[in-house]
This record gives C-alpha cells, structure tokens and sequence, in this order.
C-alpha cells in the first residue's frame, strides 16, 4: 500500500488543504457466496471548488464509495476500513449520529435512484421543504417559497403547481430533477451527484450541470460526479477517477486524461462509446469478457482476464503482481497528475496509444 | 456465451407483410391537479396527445425528446400497462383498446416492457431468481428445462452471472439491475419489447454489450423494439426510424438516416445541436441552438403549434404573418418529404448540426437542401 500517500501537489499557488480526503478506503460486504470487495484500496482528495468525475464500470465500486462517504454503510453489514476525512473528522470513525449532523448540511447527495431517495406517500415539495426545514429554522412558508424557487431552478416547469405532486406523478426527469433540488436546497460544501443526469435529455442535462457548476462558484463546494457519460466529464469536471473492480485504475486531470489515456480499460471505455457524428453500421465494440468477480479477484491486475495488451508485459507479471497506482511520464507538464495503474512501460504504453489505439477512436 | 434461452416463436405465428403493431392517435389524459388558489379540479393532463406510429416485426422505433414529453407514458399505454384515454393500438391485428383484461392476458406475454427505473420495478424482497422467472409464474407456464435454467441461462445472456440466482436487488448495482429487468423481459421471448431507457444507467462498455445483445436477439427471433432513450448517439446506432415528440405529440418521424442527416423540425434541430461531441475540433464549429423558456405545461398547451412558445424559427426568421399562422392554426403531421412527417408548418432541412460542416451548396446530391416557405394565408 503505497499510493495513499501521493503527495497532493498540484500548481505551487493552489496546495491549500483538501476538503474531503480518501485514504485506502475498503468497503467489503460478507454474503452467501463469499467476501464481496465492492471498493477495494481507494484514494483520492478533492479540494473546494473541485469537481472530480468518477467513471468507470458498472458495478466497479462507484456508488458503494460515495454511500461510504455519506456514512449510509452504518449499522450495516459492510465492513469498511481505511478513513475519509472530511474537513478534520475522520467519517469511517464517526457515530452515526455525527453523520447525520454532517449528511444535508454539510454534504449532500444526488441519489442514482431518484425513487428510493423519494418517499412515494408524500408531496415532493413538502419533501424538499422538511430537508430544508430540518437545518435551517426558518418557517414553514418560507420553507416552501424556497422550495418552490428551488424546483424552478433545476427546470421543473409550473413549480409552485408541482409542489403537491406525489413522485409518481412526475416523469423520470422530473422526479430525478425534485431530488436534485432536494440536494442543492441545503448549498452543501460537498455535493455527491450519482448519475444525476442519466434520465433527463440533452438540453435538461445542460442546465442541470450549469446549475452543479454554479454551486461551485457561489459556495466554493467540492462536487463528485459520478457518470457513465464520458462527454459529460469533458464538459465539467477538473479532476476525473477511472474506477475498475473497486480500484482507480487511472487518475488524473481531465485534460491530460483524455489528451493521453494510458490504461487499457480506459481505452476501452474511449472505443465502446457510440458517437452521434458518425455513421456505425457495424457492432459497437464492448470490451470482451465480462466484469470481475469482486469475490475471488483476479490476481495481478485486475483487469488482466481482459487485457490485449498483457502479453506487452514481460514475465506474466499482469498475472502475478498488483500493479501500483504509479505517476506517468507522458504528461504535457510536469506539475500534471495522472497516475496510472498498469505494468506496460510508460514509453510502451504512449506508443500503443499513438499507433494502436488513437486511429480506432 | 450460453443462447439456449429464447426460442423462436413457434412458426405458424408468422404475419405476413402486416404491421405488428399500429398505434394510432392515442391519448393519455391524466386528471388535472387542484389549481393554486381556487381549488378546483385543473384541466387534464394531456401526457400524450394523438400520437400515431407503426412498427413492422423485427424493426426498431427510437422515442426520443425532452424529459416529461410523454415518452414513458406512450410506451405504458403501448403495451397497455395503463389504459389510454383515446386512440387505438392494433397488435397483430387486434385493437387492444377492446380488449377485456382476461382477453389481455395472453397478449401480454407478446409484449414485454423494460422500466426505465431499475430500482422501482424490482421487488427488493423477491430474489433475482423470483424476479426474472416471474413472467413463468404469472402466465402459468413451466419452461421445458425447468425454471432455474431457464432463468440462469437468461441472466447469463444479460452477462450477469447466474450464480447470483439467489441474491436481491439492493446487492446489485444499478446497470447490473438494469440487466435483471432486461432479462426478464426476454423470458416469455415476447415480439414487442418497449424499451423505456434500458441503457442508460450502463456504462458505455456494457451499454455496448446490451445494445449488440438487444440487435442480435432482434436479428435472431424478429425481435421488435420502441425504443425510448435521450442519448440520441445510441439511438442513432439502434434504430430504423426515429420519433421525435414534444409536448405529448410526434414532432417528426422519419428515418433514422434522415433524422440526423436532413431533420426538418425546429426542435429536432436543437435537440441534435445540443448533444455534445467529444471532439474538440468539431464541437468548435458547431452551431449550438438554445431553446428559450419553460416546457409548457401539459394541462395547458400553447394554441397553434404546441412548440411555438419556443420555437427558435418562430422567434427568429418568421414575419408576423407567417408568426400568426403558427399560433393560430395548428400544424399536421405529414410527410413533407416521402417519408419523412413533419409537424410544423415551416419545416426547412438542415444538415450542418452534428458535423458543423457548412451545408455547401449542391453538397447533397438530392433534393433541393432548403425547402419550403409555404404560402401563407
Ligand atoms: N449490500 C450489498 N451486498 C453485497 N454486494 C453489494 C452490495 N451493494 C453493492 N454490492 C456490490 O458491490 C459492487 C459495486 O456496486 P456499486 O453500486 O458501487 O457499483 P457502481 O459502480 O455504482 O455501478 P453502476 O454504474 O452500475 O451504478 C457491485 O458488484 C454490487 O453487486
Ligand atoms: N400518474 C400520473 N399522474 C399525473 N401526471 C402524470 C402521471 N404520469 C405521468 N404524468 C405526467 O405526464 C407527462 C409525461 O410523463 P412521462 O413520464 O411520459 O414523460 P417522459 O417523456 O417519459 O419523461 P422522462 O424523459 O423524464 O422520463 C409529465 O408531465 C408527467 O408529469
Ligand atoms: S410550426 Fe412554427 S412554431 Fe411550430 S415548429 Fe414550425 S416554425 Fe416553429
Ligand atoms: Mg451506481
Ligand atoms: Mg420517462
């Protein structure tokens, strides 16, 4: 375990302390069939008015982690060790009671599944109002007066009208847009978006990043956006972790991640996305194989069972050593980070990008 | 990769050149909430309003527009998981519109719906075994290798690992669930699946799988598919024709090649502007068209044409006249070019929104590039 301690400097002018600090975080689940390593040695720090994507597989860890942080594992059968400090406090050490003082006021989450974080039988304005209510002492009216200029905000159409609506009156990206409102209502300094736009169109998606990016400015909040939309990232994030079987596999600076994406299962992230400019008549090109088991994981890489390139490395070592989280040299500047975890030589692997993988794109 | 789960329909179900399904005006209208300061009873909440489309055995129609246009409520009132208020939807023939829920419940097995919430349609009590073999449970049948296999052969069809048979859905992640409802809406190997957003919670490499999963099982049994998704690059890839709606109404129809390449409708032109490519040099000469204000309200829709209070060529390049006609006279469906219906009364084509690249002169061999200034009275 050595990638926890990667030394958080970035430009000389901006290393002030991280808002939120995740240190070789684990969060293993006992089942039936065996110890399910969801997360598995994370790490990644986030300084206010950062916005850091999280991408990666489906069912690689990444609402598992963001769950760890809000502390939804307590009480729980998760196991979760290593520690998430968040300004001071160690979150994997506190009570639940302190986690309910930080969870609404201090941080703040965009579940994926808009339904669970809705309660069916009430109004979804009285829902938005009580979170506000349960921080804030103000009255009940202007509790709903914001509400109202909440709903407006994320886009919902006749807000004040919407107010009384109970969440299955409301299209999926209505009701995904109430709980954002829901959300933003409390300005936290940390907001979790989960997927928050997976269900809502293309100009309704915009506004909803616009209105992520304004929390930002306004309160100087840190956001963790966690997409499968890989355009989306470009747009908004500065930061982005690429997250495979419970680790981060490759992370960095948005700019240097896409300029030079070194890690195979990035690669093959990059290839399987349809593109709406062009014209594929063939098959999309998933990568082959399917995701690990988070029970018995591979050793060495986890991502060796579907790796083209671990014949690259010399040794079977993709077979038999877990590759560190370790810097590259291809970065444009030298102040950049992005680590990578991969054995492939770091010149090796800018020359595979260059010749095998860039022309596929 | 196991492909014993679905079998071909038995033979003789084969319809001829026939429509499988042909929806025509139907209406949702949900009851009108209580209005702000009176009280009493608002209008109806036109959810869908008259929208028409057919679909042939093994095709595949995209839904695509604006979140609350009424694209989860047509595929409900499609496969008549809710009653529609108006209209007619022929399956195989058959107006299901007549049809009493006893003389329902043999077409159901025709015509399967995947959730666009994979969390809500999923019983977190039942396991996922329970869950995808269901669909056996509920139509009385016992599949020939018994429920288990069959299930466990499904779910390895979906690329979930049949081994989790016995686990519940909170121990899954949301693609991973995403692919339980797909799994078990392949089990009774229905013609018509509605699809309402089925991958959109999947990252791109398993998006990419299920998407060659969802055409090769359309390939292999004539598979039909609506396809309901606002990520217009997979609908762009999956689909033969693709409906554009606003409002609770069908913008456009037409081809998928066509929708892309020549759209006519104002709004299809922003919804295709807005999408963001991941290439920098193209994204640089795109024209961006913002649509302005509010979706309006489905209980309370603008006269005229119903897009008209956003429409940038209403605002932008109409006279007054021209204006007037669109507020007060509302627009037809119909084929403005063949095949290709258009509701609007200035369509125009335009094929410079993805690529940006100038619409040089003559650069499309055929028809005329900007059409139509039709009269006005
Ligand atoms: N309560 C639980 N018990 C057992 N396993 C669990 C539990 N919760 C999650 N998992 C497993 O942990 C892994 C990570 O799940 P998580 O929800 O974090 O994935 P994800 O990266 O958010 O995926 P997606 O993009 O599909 O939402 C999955 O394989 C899932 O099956
Ligand atoms: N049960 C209901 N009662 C009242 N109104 C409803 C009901 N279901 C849907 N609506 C309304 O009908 C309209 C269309 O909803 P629908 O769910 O079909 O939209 P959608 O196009 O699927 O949107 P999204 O992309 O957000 O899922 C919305 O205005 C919605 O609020
Ligand atoms: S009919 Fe008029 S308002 Fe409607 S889309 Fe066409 S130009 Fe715009
Ligand atoms: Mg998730
Ligand atoms: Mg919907």
């Amino acid at each position: 375990m050595t990638d926890t301690q990667a030394p958080p400097v970035r430009t000389p002018e901006s290393n002030d302390e991280a808002l939120l600090r995740v240190e070789d975080l684990r969060v293993h689940f006992p089942t039936g069939d065996g110890l399910v390593k969801s997360v598995d040695g994370l790490s990644f720090s986030l300084r206010r008015g950062e916005i850091l994507g999280i991408v990666g597989e489906s069912g690689s860890g990444k609402s598992v982690t963001s769950q760890a942080i809000l502390g939804l594992h307590k009480g729980s059968k998760a196991r979760v060790s290593g520690s998430i400090w968040f300004e001071g406090t160690d979150l994997v050490a506190a009570s639940e009671h302190e986690m309910r003082a930080f969870r609404g006021d201090q941080m703040a989450m965009i579940f994926q599944d808009p339904l669970s974080a809705m309660h069916p039988f009430f109004k979804i304005g009285d829902q938005i109002a009580e979170a506000y209510l349960v921080h804030n002492k103000v009255s009940k009216r202007d509790a709903r007066q914001r509400t109202i200029e909440m709903l407006q905000k994320v886009g919902i159409p006749n807000a004040a009208g919407r107010y009384d609506d109970y969440p299955h009156q409301l299209s999926g990206g209505m009701r995904q847009r109430a709980m954002i409102a829901m959300a933003l209502i409390c300005r936290p300094k940390l907001l979790i978006a989960d997927e928050p736009t997976t269900a809502l169109d293309v100009t309704v998606q915009a506004q909803i990043l616009e209105l992520i990016k304004d929390l930002r400015d306004e309160l100087d909040s840190a956001v963790i956006l966690i997409t499968h939309d890989l355009g989306v990232v470009a747009e908004t994030c500065d930061q982005v972790v690429v997250m495979y079987g419970g680790q981060a596999v490759e992370q960095g600076s948005v700019a240097e991640l896409f300029a030079q994406p070194e890690m195979p299962y990035t690669w093959g992230l990059l290839a399987s996305m349809p593109r709406m400019d062009r014209v594929r008549s063939t098959r999309l090109m998933p990568i082959p194989g399917s995701p690990p088991s988070l029970i018995n994981v591979p050793n060495g890489c986890v991502f060796n069972p579907r790796c083209r390139f671990s014949d690259r490395v010399p040794g079977r070592k993709c077979f038999t050593e877990h590759p560190e989280l370790s810097p590259t040299t291809g970065s444009a500047s030298p102040l950049a980070v992005h680590e990578v975890r991969c054995h492939i030589p770091a010149e090796e692997r800018q020359q595979i990008l260059l010749t095998e993988i860039r022309p596929t794109l | 990769m196991t492909t014993t789960a679905p079998r071909p329909a038995p033979a003789g179900a084969t319809t001829t050149s026939e429509k499988l399904l042909e929806v025509e005006a139907i209406q949702k209208y949900f009851p009108g909430r209580r209005s702000g300061i009176a009280g009493q009873k608002g209008n109806p909440i036109r959810a869908v309003d008259g929208v028409s489309f057919s679909l042939a055995a093994g095709e595949t129609l995209g839904l695509v527009g604006e979140s609350g246009c009424g694209k989860s409520t047509t595929g409900r009132a499609v496969s008549k998981l809710i009653e529609p208020t108006g209209g007619t939807i022929r399956f195989e023939g058959r107006d299901l519109t007549k049809l009493s829920p006893r003389q329902m419940r043999p077409m159901r097995r025709q015509m399967q719906m995947i959730f666009q919430d994979p969390y809500s349609s999923l019983n977190p009590r039942h396991t996922i075994g329970t869950i995808v073999g269901s669909p056996f449970r509920i139509q009385g049948e016992k599949p020939k290798a018994g429920v288990k296999r069959t299930v466990q052969d499904l779910m390895a069809r979906v690329g979930l690992n049949p081994e989790h048979y016995n686990r519940y859905p909170h121990e899954f992640s949301g693609g991973q669930r995403q692919r339980i409802g797909i799994a078990r809406a392949l089990a009774l190997q229905p013609k018509l699946i509605v699809c309402d957003e089925p991958v959109s919670a999947l990252d791109v490499s398993v998006q990419a799988q299920v998407v060659n999963l969802l055409e090769d099982l359309q390939q292999e049994f004539g598979l039909a598919y609506v396809f309901i998704a606002h990520d217009l690059s997979v609908v762009r890839h999956i689909s033969d024709r693709v409906a554009v709606m606003y409002l609770g109404k069908i913008m456009e129809i037409t081809d998928r090649d066509a929708l892309y390449e020549r759209p006519m409708h104002p709004y299809t032109h922003a919804l295709l502007s807005a999408v963001p490519i991941p290439d920098p040099a193209i994204e640089s000469r795109r024209e961006r068209i913002l649509l302005t204000g509010d979706l309006p309200s489905p209980s309370d829709p603008p006269s005229g044409c119903v897009f008209h209070t956003r429409c940038p060529k209403f605002k932008n390049e109409l006279s007054d006249s021209e204006r007037d006609h669109c507020r007060t006279v509302e627009p037809v469906l119909e084929d403005k070019r063949p095949g290709q219906s258009v509701y609007c009364h200035f369509p125009q084509v335009r094929s410079d929104l993805i690529d940006g690249a100038p619409a040089a002169a003559g650069a499309a061999g055929e028809s005329p590039i900007r059409t139509t200034r039709p009269r006005v009275a």
